[in-house]
């Protein structure tokens, strides 16, 4: 089978070329790194099937950083490169392409945002330039499919080592090729520009980054609290309580089943945060409660990353990171975390050292809720207002800095200086960010939405089996003495392995104090990252690694649930 | 006049004359553009020596303070 590789620059386009090429599903943003690993795909090219990589984007083919790595080890295994090139970028691009073409492997240059490059009034004679690289040259614009099917029908042509060079001489030889072919209008300065200048500058980015926080919280909750209480409340109260509760009838309260499928009845009606039923808590917590949240937070911080704002957020928090011993771009996977720690961990890999990534794995995992178990512990505390969710998300940031300065000081090394490409800023494609969204939507549909209900069904099990009870009883001192919570919230503990969200919500029934729901929500967060995002940082880090990780949460958690018992 | 890309004034433009540093960050700054013969304009810098912004070329780089420090540039009187 033919295999094609997909190469180029960082942040020109790769991830959406692929995405037409092959038609599968992939997050794109507007910032270097996002592609972290390579994508694979298939595509029908002649009647034959062919595989596509998408490759981690690089500036050269002489490694300089993991993702690099990834790239240059890659090359070797194609048969074909399509070369990615950034036209608003034709020089530092073309870098990269006379060494693709060095390689010896045969290479066809996309040309891609050929229309943006239009509009910076960049013209570049694209006959002329495939005459000298001597290879096909094909304007694209990926990101509305403009150019790919004449890029794919160029495919066949492409050629191998046209254009021999010395490496010393390279960037003169891209000089003169761009001085050949490319012409730039000069222009004033664009509305974007202009907002990018300001939101770097500190006397006016600093405010910015304050005020896009504020919005973002604020659409987020409005969004959020919309759809609950437009949609999913009135959806599951007024047309799904009546159908649960005709089977209820039907089954009568007290058998097996009843517990299993509706759960408990609370004074003879459902209550969908407390019953415990896979139709009733099973349904609810994910759809009605964790759902929106996630979706609200999805559009908003796809909004962002589309527009470019993220790597420059890292810049204005740079110098207060490396004070905590931390890189600002660690900034990015705790954003991510936020949503969902998963991708959170897989994006400590735009972090340079091992180090730095496992510090940042471990604070995500440690103080970092993920939408899920925020929107959960909202509705349970968001009735005591302030004096409910400060302590719990306070505490939190609280042990994110204090965290972040112990390991600064025991852990030996430093963190290495910012070093990173901004982004223009860009108008998000609506079609793209909105398929961004919907496929986070979805993946949170398809694969929390089976956990959540294998974990009501797992609680249910214990019960019945007298699991819960037992640990209850083996686990008291800890949980009684150091953290003042009832036997029965071992139960929530437990499940709080699987997920975050259905624990916060099995502490609901327990009658818990203030103070006591707070020292849970808190433990939750912090004793161990949920088994699907364990899974993928045992990959990242390996067992040694991970095994100090998992020490340290456990320690940290008791500790910090300890002292809020004193304290609180 | 010789000074580092971290003395530059916001606005000023400099042409590059030397990199220094580890092997790695100076090749890492090459591929993107920022290498000797070239000039670069810089765009903003952060309050205690935080990170520094540069236009060289299309791109827009921010490096921290301490490369910045190592990225001498010409520029005028």
């Amino acid at each position: 089978m033919k295999r094609i590789l997909l190469m180029g620059n960082p942040n020109v386009g790769k991830s959406v070329v692929f995405s037409r090429l092959t038609g599968a599903d992939v997050i794109v943003s507007n910032y270097p790194g996002t592609t972290v690993e390579f994508t694979k795909g298939a595509m029908v090219l002649d009647g034959q099937r062919a595989e596509v990589i998408d490759v981690p984007g690089t500036y050269t083919l002489d490694p300089t950083i993991r993702a690099e790595q990834v790239a240059a080890d890659m090359l070797p295994e194609g048969d074909v490169v399509i070369d990615v090139v950034d036209a608003t970028n034709l020089e530092r691009n073309l870098n990269l392409t006379l060494q693709l073409l060095q390689s010896g492997k045969p290479v066809v240059v996309a040309l891609n945002m050929w229309d943006e490059a239009g509009h910076k009034g960049i013209n570049i004679d694209v006959e002329r330039l495939e005459g000298l690289l001597g290879v096909p040259v094909v304007p694209t614009v990926a990101i509305s499919g403009r150019g790919i099917s004449n890029l794919v029908s160029r495919l066949d042509e492409a050629q191998a080592n046209t254009y021999p060079h010395e490496d010393d001489d390279r960037w003169s030889q891209v000089g003169e090729i761009v001085e050949q072919v490319q012409r730039v209008t000069q222009r004033h300065h664009t509305f974007l520009e202009r907002l990018a200048d300001f939101s770097l500058q500190p006397e006016t980015g600093i405010p910015l980054a304050v005020v896009v926080g504020l919005v973002a919280f604020a659409l987020i909750r409005f969004i959020g609290e919309g759809l609950i209480g437009y949609l999913f409340d009135p959806l599951f109260e007024k047309l799904w309580a009546p159908l649960v509760m005709r089977l209820s009838e039907l089954l009568g309260p007290g058998g097996f089943w009843h517990e299993l499928l509706v759960g408990k009845l609370v004074a003879g009606e459902i209550e969908f945060v407390e019953s415990l039923g896979l139709l009733t808590t099973g349904l609810y917590v994910p759809l009605a409660m964790v759902l929106p949240y996630v979706f609200a937070f999805y559009l908003v911080l796809s909004l962002l990353e589309d527009i470019g704002y993220l790597p420059r957020l890292g810049v204005l928090v740079d110098t207060i990171m490396h004070h905590l011993g931390l890189h600002g771009l660690t900034i990015i996977p705790m954003l991510l975390g936020l949503g969902c720690n998963i991708p959170g961990a897989l994006s400590t890999r735009i972090l340079e050292t091992r180090r730095q990534r496992f510090i940042a794995a471990t604070l995500m995992a440690i103080c970092v809720p993920c939408m899920a178990q925020i929107a959960m512990v909202v509705g349970l505390l968001g009735e005591f207002g302030a004096i409910g969710l400060v302590p719990v998300f306070g505490t939190l940031a609280l042990l994110w800095v204090v965290l972040a300065l112990i390991f600064k000081a025991v852990l030996p090394g430093e963190a290495p200086e910012i070093f990173i490409e901004i982004p223009p800023y860009r108008i998000p494609a609506l079609r793209a960010t909105g398929q961004k969204v919907w496929l986070r939507t979805r993946q949170f549909i398809t694969d929390a939405v089976p956990y959540v209900l294998l974990g009501v069904l797992v609680v249910n099990i214990m019960y019945v089996l007298g699991i819960i009870q037992f640990l209850g009883h083996v686990l008291a001192p800890v949980i009684t003495n150091i953290l003042g919570l009832p036997p029965e919230a071992v139960a929530a503990l437990l499940i709080g392995f699987l997920r975050k969200d259905v624990a916060v919500g099995m502490l609901a029934p327990l009658g818990l104090s203030l103070k006591q729901l707070i020292i849970a929500c808190v433990v939750l967060t912090a004793y161990f990252p949920c088994a699907a995002t364990f899974a993928v940082l045992l990959r990242e880090f390996g067992i040694k690694d991970m095994a100090k990780a998992a020490a340290i949460m456990v320690t940290v958690a008791l500790c910090i649930g300890g002292l809020l018992n004193l304290l609180l | 006049m010789i000074i580092s890309a971290a003395e530059m004034r916001e606005g000023q433009t400099g042409l590059v004359i030397n990199l220094s540093g580890g092997h790695g960050m100076v090749r890492r700054m090459q591929a993107m553009g920022v290498r000797p013969g070239v000039p670069v304009v810089k765009l903003t810098s952060q309050p205690f020596r935080g990170p520094v912004s540069l236009q060289v070329g299309a791109t827009q780089v921010a490096v921290g303070f301490g490369i910045a420090r190592r990225i001498m540039v010409e520029v005028a009187g």
